[in-house]
C-alpha cells in the first residue's frame, strides 16, 4: 500500500504545472497506515544575491527552487514540513535568506532546517538561524514517533575560525569556495557538538527510529571538495548505541547511499545545479599525481551503494537536480523518492534494516563516472 | 719554468674558454625552458583565479559553482560536438556558452589572454588524461 502511496506522490510531483489533482484514495491509504508520515526534502538552492541597485538573484537558481516549490505545492495528501539541507543562501546574506523563506511562504509548510556552509559563514549563523527558525545550531525534535537529531557539521577547525574571526567577508568567501586548496578548512561537527550530541542520544529511546540530519556527509569520501566530515567517525561511534539511525545528508548535489552498521546514509541533489561524481577528479590527474593539496580519499570514497546518473546535459539547466520525498513508513520501511530532472531516471532507496535501491535502471558505468 | 707555468697558464685558459664557450649555451637553454615553465604555470594561476570568480559575469556566477576543480569539463575530449553550439567545437566556444548562458555576460574572444588562460587551466586539470577527441 505504501508504494501505491508514493508512485502517487511522484505523479503528484511529475504533474506540476499541468495541475492534475492526486485521487482522494490515496488521502486513505496514508491515514491506514497510521504511524507513517511523510517530510519533503529540498536543499542546496544556492539562491545569489547579484550586487547593485535593487534585489536582483540568478535567475536559474530562483528557477530550481521555484520548480521544487511548484511540484511540493502539488502534492497529495501534503507532506508534513519540509527539510532544508542547508544552503538556502549563496553567499550567507539575510537578504538572500530571506528571499529564499518569502518564496517557500507560499507553500504554508512547516520548515526543519540546519545550516550549509553558505548560509553560516558571513555572520557564524546568526541570520540563518534566524531566517530558518532554528532554536539552535544543533537541536532535536520528535515527529509522530520519530526522533530527528538536526546537526551544523560545516564548522571549520578551531584554529581557522579563530584565524578568520574579524574578516567576516574574507571567511565567507574561504568556505564558498567548493575547491579551495588555498585556504580552507575541513567540516566538522566540532567539540562543543560532539559532547551535545553523546549528551543527547544518551537521552533517547534506542529502539526508535532516529533520522539524523547533517549537512556534510557524516562520512569521509573526498576531502578535495569537503565531502568530508573531519570527525565522522567520533559521530558514528555516538550513533552505534541506536538500534536504527538513517542519515540525510547534504552538500554533495547528487545521490549517494551507503550503508555501515545501523547506519544508513542517504544524499540528494541540489535545486540549483549538479555537480559529478568526485571520481571523475579524484581519480584523474590531480589527485593521482599529488598536484593537488587538498586531495585525500577517505576510507568511504566509493559509498558502497552507488546511485549512478547520467552526466548533466548542460544543455538543459535543469538536468541532474530535484529535491526528494521521504515515507518514514515507521511500521518498518523508510523510503526516499530521488524526484530528479531532466533525462535522468529518479530513483528510489529503501531501507529496512538493509539499504537497497529500487525501480530505476543504472546508468552506464562511462556516464557515471565520466 | 717561466715557460712551463705560461704554457699551463696558457692551457688553462683555452680549457676555461672552451668552458665558456659551452657553458652558455647550456644556461641559455636551461633559462628558455625554465622561462617557458614559468609563463605556463602563470597562465595557468591566471586561468585558475578566473575560472574561482575572476571573470567579471553580470550576476556574479562563478565557473567553479558548478565546475568544481575544473571538473568536467574535459579538456582531453575537444574537438567534439555539442548539443546547444549544433556543431563540432572547440573548448573555447563551450566556455562562450557558459559565460553567455549560466554566467549571462558577453563572450570572450577567442585569442584574448583570459580564453587563453582559462583553457590552460581546464588543461592542466587533465594533464596525463589520454587524448579522446569527440567523446562524450
Amino acid at each position: 500500500m505504501m508504494n501505491i502511496s508514493r508512485r502517487n506522490f511522484l505523479k503528484g510531483a511529475a504533474a506540476a504545472g499541468v495541475g492534475s489533482i492526486i485521487p482522494m484514495s490515496m488521502v486513505t491509504v496514508e491515514a491506514e497506515a497510521g504511524a507513517s508520515f511523510t517530510f519533503a526534502w529540498v536543499t542546496d538552492q544556492h539562491l545569489q544575491l547579484i550586487s547593485g541597485p535593487g534585489a536582483k538573484f540568478v535567475k536559474s537558481w530562483d528557477d530550481g527552487f521555484k520548480l521544487a516549490i511548484s511540484e511540493v505545492m502539488n502534492m497529495r495528501p501534503q507532506p508534513d514540513f519540509c527539510f532544508f539541507g542547508g544552503d538556502l543562501a549563496q553567499a550567507g546574506l539575510r537578504s538572500e535568506l530571506d528571499h529564499g523563506m518569502d518564496m517557500w511562504s507560499k507553500t504554508g509548510l512547516k520548515v526543519k532546517a540546519i545550516h550549509g556552509e553558505h548560509d553560516y559563514f558571513l555572520d557564524m549563523g546568526k541570520s540563518s538561524r534566524a531566517a530558518y527558525g532554528m532554536p539552535a545550531d544543533n537541536y532535536t525534535f520528535v515527529h509522530k514517533g520519530v526522533q530527528f537529531i538536526m546537526l551544523t557539521t560545516i564548522r571549520a577547525a578551531e584554529d581557522w575560525e579563530a584565524r578568520h574571526a574579524k574578516d567576516v567577508q574574507n571567511r565567507m568567501n574561504q568556505m564558498m569556495r567548493i575547491d579551495n586548496y588555498v585556504d580552507g578548512s575541513a567540516f566538522r561537527l566540532g567539540r562543543e557538538g560532539l559532547a551535545w550530541l553523546k549528551k543527547t542520544v544518551a537521552g533517547l529511546d534506542k529502539n526508535k527510529h532516529t533520522i539524523v540530519c547533517s549537512h556534510s556527509p557524516i562520512q569521509k569520501i573526498y576531502n578535495g571538495w569537503n565531502f568530508w566530515t573531519e570527525d565522522a567517525e567520533e559521530i558514528q561511534a555516538i550513533l552505534k548505541d541506536l538500534k536504527r539511525v538513517t542519515v540525510l545528508y547534504n552538500h554533495v548535489h547528487q545521490p549517494m547511499a551507503s550503508q555501515k552498521g545501523n547506519i544508513s546514509f542517504l544524499s540528494n541533489f541540489s535545486t540549483a545545479w549538479p555537480w559529478p561524481h568526485v571520481s571523475t577528479v579524484a581519480d584523474a590527474t590531480m589527485c593521482g599525481d599529488g598536484a593537488y593539496k587538498g586531495c585525500a580519499k577517505g576510507a568511504d570514497y566509493y559509498p558502497n551503494l552507488i546511485l549512478p546518473y547520467h552526466r548533466a546535459d548542460v544543455a538543459n539547466f535543469r538536468d541532474a537536480t530535484g529535491w526528494s520525498i521521504v515515507n518514514t513508513n515507521t511500521g518498518g520501511k523508510f523510503d526516499v523518492s530521488v524526484n530528479q530532472w531532466g533525462d535522468n531516471p529518479k530513483r528510489h532507496v529503501t531501507w529496512d534494516g538493509k539499504l537497497k535501491e529500487v525501480g530505476a535502471g543504472p546508468a552506464t558505468k562511462a556516464q557515471t563516472m565520466y | 719554468m717561466m715557460i712551463r707555468k705560461s704554457t699551463l697558464a696558457a692551457l688553462g685558459a683555452s680549457f676555461i674558454l672552451g668552458l665558456a664557450v659551452t657553458v652558455p649555451a647550456h644556461a641559455e637553454a636551461v633559462r628558455d625552458t625554465a622561462k617557458w615553465d614559468r609563463e605556463y604555470k602563470a597562465s595557468v594561476d591566471r586561468g585558475d583565479g578566473l575560472f574561482h570568480g575572476g571573470i567579471k559575469s553580470t550576476n556574479e556566477v562563478a565557473c567553479v559553482q558548478c565546475h568544481p576543480e575544473g571538473s568536467n569539463t574535459h579538456a582531453e575530449t575537444y574537438p567534439k560536438y555539442q548539443k546547444q553550439l549544433g556543431k563540432v567545437s572547440q573548448l573555447w566556444e563551450m566556455v562562450n556558452w557558459c559565460v553567455e548562458n549560466p554566467l549571462e555576460s558577453k563572450a570572450i574572444a577567442a585569442d584574448s589572454a583570459d580564453m587563453v588562460d582559462l583553457v590552460a587551466y581546464m588543461s592542466n586539470i587533465r594533464k596525463g588524461m589520454k587524448l579522446a577527441p569527440g567523446k562524450y
